[in-house]
């Protein structure tokens, strides 16, 4: 309860940009979400835990507006935006083109520009996507959504898919960019020390429900040796049944 | 001393240009090896002609059939007969290609249409379009509409069927990008649909064009006044087998003449697809 009081504090959750309600998804008789109930406050950075299989791509996909077949309410706030595992860049469009797809309003290419730079690409504009390594094409996804000045980023696990070193920059990268826009996320991820390192507040997915809800109250920036920064990884490892030493198991 | 450095890092090419050797493999030699075989074959035809091995009723030899093009062209017999089938050849693939495209964007991206329209084309295609000459005879007639048809038809399933699976084989997770872009039903069709699609399609096209010469090849040897195909069936009862063979050599340089075309159109319109073969 102190945990949830704090993260109400930090992040004024009295005016959220997304709110979920009851939402339930089955595929067949498979029950997969069972009831969630989700706020995330403004500029609030909230990860998403929670085993394989457990829900959190679908529930992601709810609140992108990508799923029909779920009920319960969602309401978002504000301008969405969307990275997925894979970066889903359309290959037949150079990476200005595809940053631009469907963007409006006056300077498209100013702010795709800047969009670019901001990911460290601004001279990659006229590559096409299959010309690019995959944490280049990943920054470019990320630099997609971006560009839409979104309200609250919808990621879902955006650097699974990429090595150690990538990852690292990645999350330095997706740090300074949330410190500069402010923007609100909820990051679906495998990696705890990732969660922690980038959240302000973490969930846990299992059996359907939101069975977890800590607040992250460590000083930015933040760093793996930091003090506390073990105890939460061992509680939040321990939620998810991982065994956090050898003879554990 | 340069040499020094470079050694470590080129000792392939510094030990083949010490030997004097192609410092690399250009592809000028093997061009010209691979147009050996048919020179070849025109020199030995042609001297078998000259030795009266090869009776010139049967088979011209090559220099009649260019002497007997050069007059045809000169007095403008050859171009009004290419021209006609070329108009044959257009309009058919026209109308073939536009149907087989609308159908096929039917049947791909609207369930209704798809249930509606994709059995039945199944089964057509299963007809052999060159066999309904008799049928098609009967319907339209020996004119124009014939030799048309025949084009339509022949242009019609291909198109119509790599459109309908090039829009099938859309990897429904760029739909699903495009949609968190904000775009609409009818910008997603454009923007990812249609380009997806794109590959699939100058397949398609591609085939149309070999089954639409195909077409028009029979096409023309039905009751024709005019066309390539006419001037073959109307040296034939002259027995101006160098006439006869001409059209031959028409036909096919129609055939590689438009694939070409069609190579470099899509080599231009898929540019990005350079990048992914390379990776
Ligand atoms: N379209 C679908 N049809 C049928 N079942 C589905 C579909 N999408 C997801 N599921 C099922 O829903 C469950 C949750 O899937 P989901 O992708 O949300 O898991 P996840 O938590 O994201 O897992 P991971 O961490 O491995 O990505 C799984 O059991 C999966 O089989
Ligand atoms: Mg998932």
């Amino acid at each position: 309860m102190a945990a949830r009081a704090a993260g109400e504090l930090t992040t004024g959750l009295a005016d959220p940009v997304v709110t979920a309600t009851r939402i339930l998804r089955a595929f067949g008789d498979q029950t997969v979400l069972d009831g969630v109930d989700l706020r995330i406050g403004r500029g609030e950075v909230v990860a998403l835990l929670g085993g394989s299989g457990s829900g959190k791509s679908t529930l992601l996909r709810i609140l992108a507006g990508l799923d029909s077949g779920a009920t319960g309410e969602v309401s978002t706030r504000g301008r969405t935006g969307v990275v997925f595992q894979e970066h889903r860049l359309l290959p037949w469009k150079r990476v200005t083109d595809n940053i631009a797809l469907g963007l409006r309003g006056s300077d498209v290419p100013g702010r795709t520009a800047a969009a670019l730079a901001e990911v460290g690409l601004a001279d990659r504009g006229r590559a096409w996507p299959a010309e690019l390594s995959g944490g280049q094409a990943q920054r470019v996804a990320l630099a997609r959504a971006l560009v839409r000045e979104p309200d609250i980023l919808l990621l879902d696990e955006p650097f699974a898919a990429l090595d150690a070193l990538n990852r690292l920059r990645m999350q330095a990268l997706f740090g300074r960019l949330r410190a500069e826009h402010g923007f609100a996320a909820l990051l679906v991820t495998h990696d705890v020390d990732e969660a922690l390192l980038l959240a302000d507040r973490t969930l846990v997915l299992e059996d359907g429900r939101i069975v977890e809800d800590t607040a992250v109250t460590l000083p930015h920036p933040r760093a793996a040796d930091h003090p506390g920064f073990g105890d939460l990884r061992r509680n939040l490892l321990t939620r998810l049944r991982v065994p956090t030493s050898p003879d554990e198991s | 001393m340069t040499a020094d450095v470079r050694a470590p890092a080129l000792p392939a090419e510094r030990t083949r240009s010490a030997r004097g050797d192609r410092p690399r493999r250009s592809p000028g030699p093997r061009r010209w090896r691979r147009a050996v075989t048919p020179v070849l074959i025109v020199v030995l035809w042609e001297g078998a002609a000259r030795l009266g091995i090869l009776p010139p009723e049967k088979l011209s030899p090559p220099s009649d059939v260019l002497s007997v093009g050069l007059r045809l062209t000169l007095d403008g017999t050859l171009g009004l007969h290419l021209l006609h089938s070329l108009l044959r050849a257009f309009v058919g693939l026209a109308v073939g290609g536009v149907l087989g495209l609308a159908l096929g964007a039917l049947a791909g991206l609207i369930r209704l249409g798809d249930d509606l329209v994709d059995p039945t084309v199944q089964m057509a295609r299963m007809l052999p379009h060159l066999g309904l000459v008799p049928l098609l005879l009967i319907w339209v007639g020996i004119g124009e509409p014939l030799k048309i048809s025949l084009v339509a038809l022949g242009a019609f399933f291909p198109i119509y069927l790599n459109t309908y699976t090039g829009i099938r084989g859309i990897d429904e997770r760029l739909v699903e990008a495009a949609r968190t872009c904000g775009l609409s039903a009818a910008a997603r069709v454009r923007h990812v649909v249609l380009p997806g699609a794109l590959p699939s399609l100058f397949l398609g096209v591609r085939l149309a064009f070999g089954a639409g010469w195909l077409s028009l090849v029979v096409g023309e040897q039905v009751n024709a006044e005019t066309g390539i195909g006419f001037l073959m069936m109307e040296a034939r009862d002259f027995s101006q087998t160098d006439v006869v063979v001409l059209g031959l050599l028409i036909y096919a340089l129609l055939g590689m003449l438009s694939d070409f075309g069609l190579r470099v159109a899509e080599r231009r319109a898929l540019a990005w697809r350079q990048g992914l073969q390379a990776s």
